[in-house]
């Protein structure tokens, strides 16, 4: 414990560097900018700062990425509540309790508890973040490659069954991306697979094209189709003081929303989307009166608001201490700390301690940035809605152009960006979830390459997956999930998936 | 690639009865069939010692498994129509620009593939007034030129005029 503290310390004297403190606050400003704009989400706004960040340090680039991250869970909610838009996919529940309390003229105090309570479930789950990943890493060290194999393995897994639409859909759209992240070369051979004769795709799909396209194009076809006019209101400064009554009935919910969320983070999957979901469904079921709930009730603000951005530090669990993502976007989040040969995995706790303290230490300050940005500046925030989306989306478009293309220097990303968000467009159209694709392309090198080792390893005898301990336990899992998802499509019983109100979703 | 785009949901046409999921499914399957058959061309290897196209195959199987499993119990999902689609004729449109860029940027350079791309958007398919359109695009593609190129060092391609 001390020795954490004395980490910490350090991690503070990095993260308090005025450079540093720079790169915080410019990364909370943009995803704030980025949480309110809708066809703008965390994922597309870190995919087009990520160019921008291969001339930083590495400790630099993750700092403004993350604040990129959990801004945008703040921004998210100012839309929702005020004028009934969701920023981004996390901030869906909000909008129902939010914008009644708005329409109630408690605007502002529920902008307030939703600040509060992001900034309690942010710092909280930093708290996590940092006495967790540290031993888990320790332990992980152990991990071979048969483990990895089945840990990745689980993820994808645990991801299908985690979300509200189907399993059968979600397992699909996992397996076409791993198909997706294994076009290229092969790592143990070398051999060119489904390259056609493109030379550029020998190196593989980059996560970049691929991300902007599936979840930014695809959300400004479907904004722009739409023509609406915003009228926005500005709630005056004196009606963002909750009222008593009012912070003592989000006292429960932001305690709840902080823990749930961080373990729904650690969970592969869209963490801060889910556990937004499952933090609305808990309040309402543990409420005396639940059907005050889609009529302005505090609790359906403050429940999710806290879980969304505790999720958001959740997900950095595994990908800081075993160098896997949970999601999109720690899958991003490593890549541009890889682009300076900074190789993630259980050992980089230790080996780049400077990196992992300053960035924890630099998300308690992002945090408290976030708190005193948004309640005073709220007002001038949203003044960037009063832009008219015919105005702001070519603008966004030009952005994803250049954030896209800088990656690689090549055209052949462009096109493969255009043709993610076609594929996007009709995944939503559809009833499919484009993360599980994500998650699965990024997945499927490690997978592989893992897979073939442990084969090697063992003489090609499959019996090393079931033997390892760790290994059979993941896989025991696995299976677990799938025999529990299988009965309850047979059986048409509502599971406690439904009851938690994920399915609203679909 | 033409995996993935092959993947793109949705048959060439739609006839009555056809549910979401029967035609999302079995365009799967059928992607997950074509994949399992071009990986069958690569070296698979044996089960002890897999070859580059051990997994791929594999993989093709599963999702022509899913896909067939989507289309078999999708009797229940909504009805397949191309109504829902009435966006898609402008997201095309949308689409089209970005091609136009895709092609353009390396041969025109960024500051005029983005002004034209911009022009486009703005004055065809939003019908702002041209003179908004043409002081929007100039600005907007110099502005972010030099935000990305001279402040960022991103180096954006600078085509055969120079620009």
């Amino acid at each position: 414990m001390l020795e954490t503290l004395g980490s910490l310390a350090n991690g503070f004297e990095i993260a308090l560097q005025p450079q540093y403190l720079a790169y915080a606050f410019a990364g909370c400003v943009v995803g704030t900018l980025v949480g309110m704009l809708p066809g703008l989400g965390p994922l597309a706004g870190i995919s087009l700062l990520l160019p921008g960040t291969f001339g930083l340090e590495p400790t630099a680039a993750l700092i403004l990425l993350a604040g990129v991250y959990y801004g945008a869970m703040y921004g998210g909610s100012t839309t929702s509540i005020l004028m009934r838009i969701p920023g981004e996919a996390a901030s869906v529940m909000t909008c129902i309790d939010g914008y009644a309390m708005t329409q109630k003229g408690r605007g502002g105090a529920a902008l307030a508890i939703a600040a509060i309570g992001s900034f309690i479930a942010g710092t909280l789950s930093v708290v996590g973040l940092m006495l967790l990943a540290p031993p888990l890493a320790e332990f992980a060290i152990r991990f071979g490659p048969a483990e990895y194999t089945s840990l990745l393995l689980v993820g994808l897994i645990v991801l299908a069954y985690m979300s509200g639409s189907s399993m059968l859909k979600m397992l699909a759209m996992a397996a076409l991306g791993l198909l997706v992240g294994m076009i290229g070369m092969d790592v143990m051979s070398g051999y060119a697979r489904f390259t056609g004769d493109v030379i550029e795709l020998r190196d593989g799909l980059g996560i970049v094209p691929v991300a902007v396209g599936l979840f930014g194009i695809s959300e400004i076809i479907l904004s722009a189709a739409k023509s609406r006019e915003i009228s926005v209101r500005q709630p005056p400064l004196r009606e963002l003081v909750p009222t008593a009554a009012e912070l003592k009935a989000s006292v429960g919910p932001i305690g709840r929303g902080s823990v749930l969320g961080f373990m729904i983070g650690i969970i592969p999957g869209s963490a801060h989307i889910i556990s937004s979901f499952v933090s609305y469904g808990i309040e309402r079921r543990l409420s005396k009166t639940p059907e005050r709930f889609g009529h302005g009730a505090v609790e359906g603000v403050a429940g999710p608001e806290s879980a969304n951005n505790s999720a958001a530090s959740g997900a950095f669990v595994p990908m800081l201490a075993l160098g896997v993502p949970s999601g999109a976007i720690p899958a991003v989040m490593l890549a541009a700390i890889m682009v300076h040969g900074v190789i993630p995995g259980p050992l980089m706790m230790t080996q780049r301690a400077d990196i992992f303290w300053g960035f924890i230490a630099s998300m308690y300050v992002g945090n408290l940035v976030l708190l005193l940005l948004n309640l005073p500046l709220v007002g001038l925030f949203i003044q960037v809605l009063r832009i008219p989306y015919r105005y702001l989306y070519p603008l966004i478009l030009t952005l994803c152009v250049i954030g896209v293309y800088a990656v690689g220097q090549s055209v052949v990303d462009i096109w493969i960006m255009i043709a993610m968000g076609f594929l996007g467009y009709g995944m939503r159209k559809l009833g499919y979830e484009p993360a599980p694709l994500v998650l699965g392309m990024v997945l499927a090198p490690l997978i592989e390459l893992s897979f073939r080792q442990a084969l090697a390893l063992s003489g090609g005898s499959y019996s090393i997956f079931v033997t390892r301990p760790i290994s059979a336990a993941l896989l025991g899992l696995a299976l677990l999930l799938i025999v529990l998802s299988v009965r309850t499509a047979l059986t048409q019983r509502a599971d406690w998936r439904q009851r938690l109100g994920l399915e609203e979703r679909a | 690639m033409e995996q993935a785009s092959s993947g793109d949901p949705g048959p060439p046409r739609a006839r009555g009865g056809l549910r979401d999921d029967q035609v999302t499914g079995a365009a799967l399957a059928i992607v997950g069939a074509l994949v399992a058959w071009q990986s069958w061309q690569y070296p698979v290897g044996s089960l002890a010692q897999p070859g580059p196209g051990y997994l791929p195959l594999a993989l093709g199987i599963a999702l022509a498994v899913f896909g067939a499993l989507i289309a078999a119990g999708g009797r229940l999902s909504p009805a397949f129509g191309w109504a829902r689609f009435g966006d898609g004729l402008k997201g095309l449109a949308i689409l089209a620009g970005l091609a136009f860029a895709a092609l353009a940027l390396e041969r025109l350079g960024y500051r005029i593939t983005i002004g034209v791309l911009l022009l486009y958007y703005l004055g065809v398919l939003e019908r702002r007034p041209w003179i908004v359109a043409l002081v929007l695009s100039a600005g907007i593609s110099l502005g972010t030129y030099y935000v990305f190129a001279r402040l960022l060092r991103v180096p954006l391609p600078i085509g055969l005029f120079g620009f």
